[in-house]
């Protein structure tokens, strides 16, 4: 039996609490409040501390999906990434880059935030990049 | 943020979470704080226990508002008239910080002349607040030695949502309540990176860190880390003209300019405004790709679903709403052969293009390449969280501590600038069809369209399905009985829900959760834009409710 503790932030609202993910035998089986964290002070709210409840979901995606016939259905990496590269490559050169919209995600870290505007200015071309800030 | 940027020079909260606590006088307005920031809210509360006078500015009766030493409850949309009332309180009353508005702003004639016929009386007959407790409001604000001001969405939610941001920059400034702890303007953020993802520049018109993407400087510094020289010729390629906003994006689509979309953990078919035309708009693209943990809605119309690595499965950083950089860690391994949106894409990057760098061997050699482009997080580093726990931007070099306030003894912008602005109505008002006023928000025990909250099972225990809240009222007007199923419908579409009648909400207002995908309060709201910040005017929209009784 391995069990151990990850520090880490929420993932639910922007105050950024500090927590703990209990890992026993490699699943999430609990959240800790973490006492020392500046704003949150070992304290979570009642989302905080139900944030481990999606992480082994049953309906949690696992494979690239691909739509066949109107249907989406299981698909390697290289097919999907091929099929995107080929679909977003198709409507840039047909109609410009500004025919091609992005939209990142307060879900995702700083670098992925990074790395999306990035391949959104430098590969596609494009400024239409946005997220929910608004929203 | 956009109305924050003007008149400060920064969009960002102005202090620290923690910092509030310090304050002699709390306004909260347009946050249900308790609930959407529980944390906050216990913080907020504790101040209150030693002395802190609360505020409270809601069209609701909520728990926040219930805890206030003084509740103003104002007619939803009228914001600049009780904020711009407030000002001319404090000016008439001579409860201005007089040395700071004539050292570190600039703009205060105009303001005092615009605000000067917001009278308590013109106020009290377009927002409804009663003026004995719009003038004790101000009289608590103008003499707290220090006095901070905290708002969410429902300050920002409005077609003129840039002038409510610009009257409570204004009634900070008049009374010097800014660069100092316990002061402030301090902008809540809905979701746990907002604030990162804005600092990162997933924003159609900047770079990370808030630099133009109309700047030709700017551009070549980024052209040349990101190695993106044509062949190695000096022609530019970044793009330079401003990009369309996540609204705009979408009617777009349904007039055929964008043609193909690459979403990544977004649910745009349940979030937007009018989500009706959006799911259309989203269906007549050619090519759409989404990349998300669960089959969202948005997910279940595209053509090719790709799987992301949840945030207990990844390495990176979120940025708080108050500028705090963290770490989130890797727990655990995603599943199936999910994997985190960092790699997945470098690996479409590499696939569509051989210019610039896609390899990253972790995440701490992208913040790497993030501190050297991005001056206000120039000083971020895995190392330095590592041993610091966090870091508060801006935060310039490798030796700086970070920044807990802001704006101490100058403005970002240098002067500080005072805004005059006049009220302006809602772009849909209730009449005679449509004769309530919906206002929209989220609830405790769920958060956002649900992909995540509605997924625990104690979280859907405790709020399961959508309501209304109905004034009783209005409620009795129309012969509704308490917990039974009724339409509401708009110029948009109609959903049912159960009522709930309280008094929450006052007479000819009604108030949605948008959490529920079954019963979608945005197919309801109106789509219109605030014309400088392009955010939709969820908070106001004219609706019609009617039993679902034979």
């Amino acid at each position: 039996m391995n069990y151990h503790n990850v520090r880490t932030a929420c993932i639910y609202c922007g105050v950024g609490c500090g927590m703990h993910l209990e890992v026993l035998d490699g699943r999430v089986v609990g959240v800790l409040p973490a006492k020392t964290h500046p704003v949150s002070e070992g304290r979570l709210c009642i989302k905080g501390w139900s944030a481990d409840a999606f992480i082994h979901h049953p309906e949690r995606l696992t494979r690239p999906l691909i739509r066949r016939d109107g249907v989406l259905e299981s698909a390697s990496w290289d097919e999907a990434l091929e099929r995107v590269a080929e679909g977003l490559g198709e409507v840039r050169s047909r109609h410009g880059p500004d025919a091609v919209g992005v939209l990142s995600s307060a879900k995702c870290t700083n670098e992925e935030n990074y790395l999306l505007q990035k391949f959104t200015r430098a590969v596609l071309g494009t400024n239409n990049i946005d997220h929910c800030a608004r929203l | 943020m956009a109305g924050l940027v003007t008149a400060f020079g920064s969009g960002a909260m102005t202090n620290s979470i923690p910092d509030l606590e310090q304050a002699d006088c709390i306004l909260v307005t347009g946050s249900n704080t308790t609930e959407t920031h529980p944390i906050i809210g216990t913080r907020l509360l504790r101040a209150q226990r030693r002395g802190t006078k609360l505020i409270v500015v809601d069209p609701r009766r909520t728990q926040m508002a219930r805890c206030a030493d003084l509740h103003l409850r104002q007619r939803p949309g009228t914001d600049v008239v009780w904020l711009n009332g407030m000002a001319r309180i404090v000016i008439e009353e001579g409860l201005t910080d007089e040395a700071f508005i004539a050292e570190r702003t600039e703009g205060f004639e105009e303001l005092k002349q615009a605000v000067a016929d917001y009278t308590p009386e013109r106020v009290e007959g377009i927002a409804g607040i009663p003026p004995e407790a719009l003038i004790q409001a101000a009289r608590w604000f103008g003499a707290a030695e220090r006095a901070a001001i905290v708002y969410a969405v429902g300050i920002t939610q409005h077609t003129s949502g840039v002038q409510h941001v610009w009257a409570c920059a204004n009634l900070a400034m008049l009374t010097g309540n800014v660069g100092r702890p316990g002061t402030g303007v301090n902008p809540l953020r809905g979701q746990n990176n907002v604030q990162g993802a804005c600092d990162m520049g997933a924003l159609p018109v900047v770079f990370p860190g808030y630099q133009s993407v109309g700047d030709s400087q700017i551009r070549e510094t980024f052209a040349q880390i990101w190695k993106v020289h044509a062949d190695g010729a000096r022609r530019q390629i970044l793009p330079t003209n401003p990009g369309l906003t996540e609204t705009e994006m979408m009617s777009a689509a349904q007039r055929g300019r964008i043609r193909a979309m690459y979403i990544v953990g977004e649910n745009p078919a349940v979030s937007e405004p009018d989500s009706t035309h959006v799911r259309r708009a989203l269906d007549s693209l050619e090519f759409l790709v989404v990349q998300d943990i669960f089959l969202s809605e948005t997910a279940s119309l595209a053509e090719v679903v790709l799987p992301a690595a949840s945030w207990a499965e990844r390495d990176g950083t979120f940025t708080a709403t108050d500028r705090r950089v963290q770490r989130i860690r890797k727990a655990v391994e995603p599943p199936g052969e999910a994997k985190p949106d960092w790699q997945i894409i470098c690996e479409l990057a590499g696939r569509m293009s051989a210019r610039g760098e896609w390899s990253y061997a972790d995440p701490s050699e992208i913040m790497a390449e993030i501190a050297v482009l991005t001056p206000i997080y120039g000083g971020v580093s895995y190392e330095r969280l590592e041993r610091l726990g966090y870091l508060q931007w801006p935060c310039r070099d490798f030796d700086d501590p970070g920044t807990p306030y802001l704006h101490k003894g100058q403005f970002a912008r240098g002067l500080g600038r005072f805004h005059a602005v006049r009220y302006q109505e809602a772009d849909e008002l209730p009449d005679d069809e449509y004769p309530l006023l919906l206002t929209t928000g989220r609830i405790m025990f769920q958060y956002h369209t649900g992909t995540l909250s509605r997924r625990s099972p104690k979280l859907e225990q405790e709020a399961e399905s959508c309501f209304v809240e109905v004034n009783p009222v209005d409620a009795q007007a129309k012969g509704l009985e308490a917990d039974e199923r009724v339409r509401i419908c708009s110029r948009r579409g109609a959903i049912e829900a159960r009522l709930q009648i309280t008094d929450r909400v006052e007479p000819g207002v009604v108030f949605i959760p948008f959490h529920f995908a079954e019963a979608a309060a945005n197919v309801l709201t109106n789509p219109t834009l605030d014309p400088t910040a392009k955010i939709p005017e969820y908070k106001v929209c004219a609706v019609g409710i009617e039993p679902l009784r034979g």
